[in-house]
């Protein structure tokens, strides 16, 4: 994909110019002209007035597409515990194996002593699991696992492989992806194969114009959307000339399915030649932090603290309010990046997606990057002195006002209510 | 004892910085600065450190970007980095992960002798965390992504690698490409006599045909992902806006509410 200027068209309006995030049009005299930077985002397309900007397709590339099925599902374990997000993924792997037709969900299951996990696997939609158990691979390394995945998925050839964008997914997914010399989209938050799903969810949740897209399109290409620049805006990434099509997503955003322990699937123990040489990195020790854990996926109530608390000690008043509603503490990146809290309560583009039941954003202006990690909160609570801050337009609820002023307020008559409740 | 160490760092536009035009809903990039991105600061810091230590440590900047990415290869140097090197050319524009990590690689290699590569974690306006590692592989190295602590005694490395919960105590060997994340360090400051030096300082610009690279590996035709659309979320239909005359009723009625909609029961 490439964009391009139709220089009879361009009018030398600049708006273009304007709607580009990465600085990529430049004005030679009255024409648009796009340099470098061009990441071909195509926000000046949707920006032109005239027409005169347009996305090119890139030519096809030479690999047999068709020769890769089903859609496989990294399922992280730590010290024999499944994370959270392989079971949502799996949730996810299910509706994409359906969309693309005739396909299965499939687990793979790294590491040592695995097999007390597989019943959960096939539980949670699993219809095969991969499993690849040896010694070697107790701890994660990322030249072990490395190696195992991507001859698996030589061997096997998964259509799409999907992983957790947890700290080790991260690590090791695009570590794979080079590997097998293909793409990889960071951090998902959504994901299509069903082209009409797909404009449908743009219709609903975005300004774009989907009028010259086809919802019956046989296009069976998976569309992996996700925050870019710095969640100021939404990209849908694809990966047309090279298989598989693999994505790490954001933990807490798609959904398990109905545990179902009926349900049985099949398994393929994997074999694979790992050499204790090929892992060149030595795992002394995993520590589990002694500071607090800070659950933000999973709680039910969060109360968040930004810039307006002004200072660090406006934490203390935050946490007040979190113990008093039986929730945890979050912050903005802003709040993070003053130092004035640990990264690991950052909700946000850079920190946690979370979508809790109460959502409480007290000194948080609402930036973009912010709001990435958080709208999908069943109830926004938002207090803060500035009246046009952005996080009003997402909050369910909003006050304007000193949030040392409100917040007091609000642990009181929580509180009182509480104790009414209880009589 | 002395080292060879290059670091990666990337230009980026200060995204805490972007607002939406609430009318419009696109973005207003006016204004926004070009700084060099946090965890590549912290990724240059620690290479400092061992410079501190190793007086004879050399220490070699590469980004890649376009021609004004030269702001921050001299912003490199007043801090105290030796050598800044500019990968610029418009068959590199637009280049996704994998394509960014073959042309990198392609500049170590034209680097030739290095010890240790050290990298953000990732940069802000992409935020994949995918051009460490991806680097790592191109160049058949052993990786640590998310370091937050880092020792070296001769070639052996100890580092801890940030988890969610915790953390991994790991050793490895050099050379490796360990990627920097912001608990490692803080940043120093650039110095004015390092200013001074930095300014005057040559700073080669390697295109292809310096880096000797196939163009079917770089710039965004050869680059396996492509964006196919881009847009900016529509907010979320707007709540209500509780005011009263007082701070005590305005929480009195938002507890009301929470209740009626069996928010708190």
């Amino acid at each position: 994909m490439a964009i391009q200027v139709i220089n009879d068209k361009c009018r030398g309006c600049k708006l273009c110019v304007r709607a580009c995030p990465f600085d990529a049009v430049d004005m030679v005299g009255k024409l648009a002209v796009v340099n470098e930077k061009c990441t071909a985002c195509a926000q000046c397309v949707a920006a032109c007035p005239f027409n005169a900007i347009e996305q090119t397709a890139s030519e096809e590339g030479s690999v047999d597409l068709s020769a890769y099925k089903d859609v496989w599902v990294y399922t992280e374990q730590r010290a024999g515990k499944l994370m959270n997000v392989a079971l949502e993924l799996l949730g996810e792997g299910s509706k994409l194996a359906k969309e693309i037709g005739d396909r299965k969900v499939c687990a793979v299951l790294v590491g040592y002593e695995t097999d007390h996990l597989i019943p959960e696997l096939y539980a949670y939609g699993a219809d095969v699991v991969y499993q690849i158990d040896y010694p070697l691979l107790k701890n994660f390394t990322t030249d072990g696992y490395t190696k195992v995945m991507t001859d698996a998925i030589k061997e096997y050839r998964p259509e799409i492989v999907l992983f957790g964008a947890t700290h080790i997914g991260r690590d090791l997914a695009p570590r794979i992806a080079a590997r097998l010399d293909t793409g990889l989209t960071a951090d998902c938050t959504r994901l299509d194969v069903n082209t009409g799903n797909y404009i449908n969810y743009l219709k609903k949740y975005t300004t774009l114009d989907t009028a010259g897209m086809d919802p019956n399109s046989e296009d069976k290409t998976l569309k992996q959307t996700r925050p870019a620049f710095g969640g100021n805006i939404m990209a849908t990434i694809i990966c047309p000339k090279t298989r598989p099509q693999m994505a790490t997503v954001r933990p807490g955003v798609m959904s398990k399915l109905e545990k179902d322990e009926t349900r049985k699937g099949k398994l393929v123990e994997v074999v694979h030649n790992l050499k204790r040489s090929d892992i060149r990195t030595e795992v002394v020790e995993v520590v589990k932090a002694a500071k607090e854990l800070v659950s933000l996926t999973d709680a039910e109530i969060i109360c968040s603290g930004g810039r307006g608390l002004g200072d660090p000690s406006g934490f203390e008043l935050i946490r007040r309010l979190a113990d008093t509603v039986g929730g945890v503490v979050g912050s903005s990146r802003a709040a993070v990046d003053a130092g004035w809290i640990d990264h690991s309560h950052q909700v946000g583009q850079t920190g946690t997606t979370v979508k809790p039941k109460i959502y409480f954003a007290c000194g948080i202006s609402g930036a973009i990057q912010h709001l990435a990690g958080m709208q999908t909160s069943d109830i926004i609570i938002a207090i803060n002195k500035d009246a046009d801050a952005p996080i009003f337009e997402v909050a369910d609820y909003g006050i304007v006002g000193d949030l040392y002023k409100v917040v007091p307020k609000i642990i009181d008559e929580w509180n009182r209510v509480k104790e009414e409740l209880n009589k | 004892m002395s080292f060879k160490i290059i670091v990666c760092a990337k230009q980026v536009p200060d995204t805490n910085e972007v607002k939406i035009d609430p009318i419009k809903n696109t973005l207003i990039r006016e204004g926004v600065p070009s700084i060099l991105n946090h965890d590549d600061a912290n990724a240059l810091e620690e290479a400092l450190k061992i410079k501190d230590r190793y007086k004879d440590t050399h220490i070699t900047v590469i980004t890649m970007g376009p021609p004004q990415a030269k702001d921050l290869l001299i912003e490199c140097l007043a801090m105290g980095a030796d050598e800044g090197i500019l990968v610029s050319d418009r068959a590199l524009g637009g280049s996704d992960t994998w394509a960014t990590s073959n042309a990198l690689a392609a500049a170590v290699k034209k680097i030739g002798e290095y010890d240790l590569i050290f990298a953000g974690r990732q940069a802000i306006d992409g935020d994949t965390a995918q051009v460490g590692p991806q680097l790592a592989e191109k160049l058949n190295l052993p990786q640590v992504t998310y370091v937050k602590e880092f020792a070296m005694d001769g070639k052996d490395i100890t580092v801890k690698r940030a988890l969610e919960d915790g953390y991994e105590l790991i050793k490895l060997k050099l050379p490796c490409v360990l990627t920097a994340i912001k608990e490692l360090n803080s940043p120093r400051y650039m110095s004015v006599g390092g200013i001074y030096d930095a300014v005057g300082k040559e700073i080669p610009v390697w295109g292809a045909k310096e880096l000797e690279i196939d163009l079917d590996t770089v710039g965004l035709e050869a680059s396996p992902t492509n964006v196919f659309r881009s847009f900016t979320p529509a907010p979320k239909g707007k709540g209500v806006i509780i005011e009263r005359d007082t701070v005590e009723e305005t929480a009195k009625v938002l507890l009301e509410m929470l209740q009626e909609k069996y928010i708190i029961a």
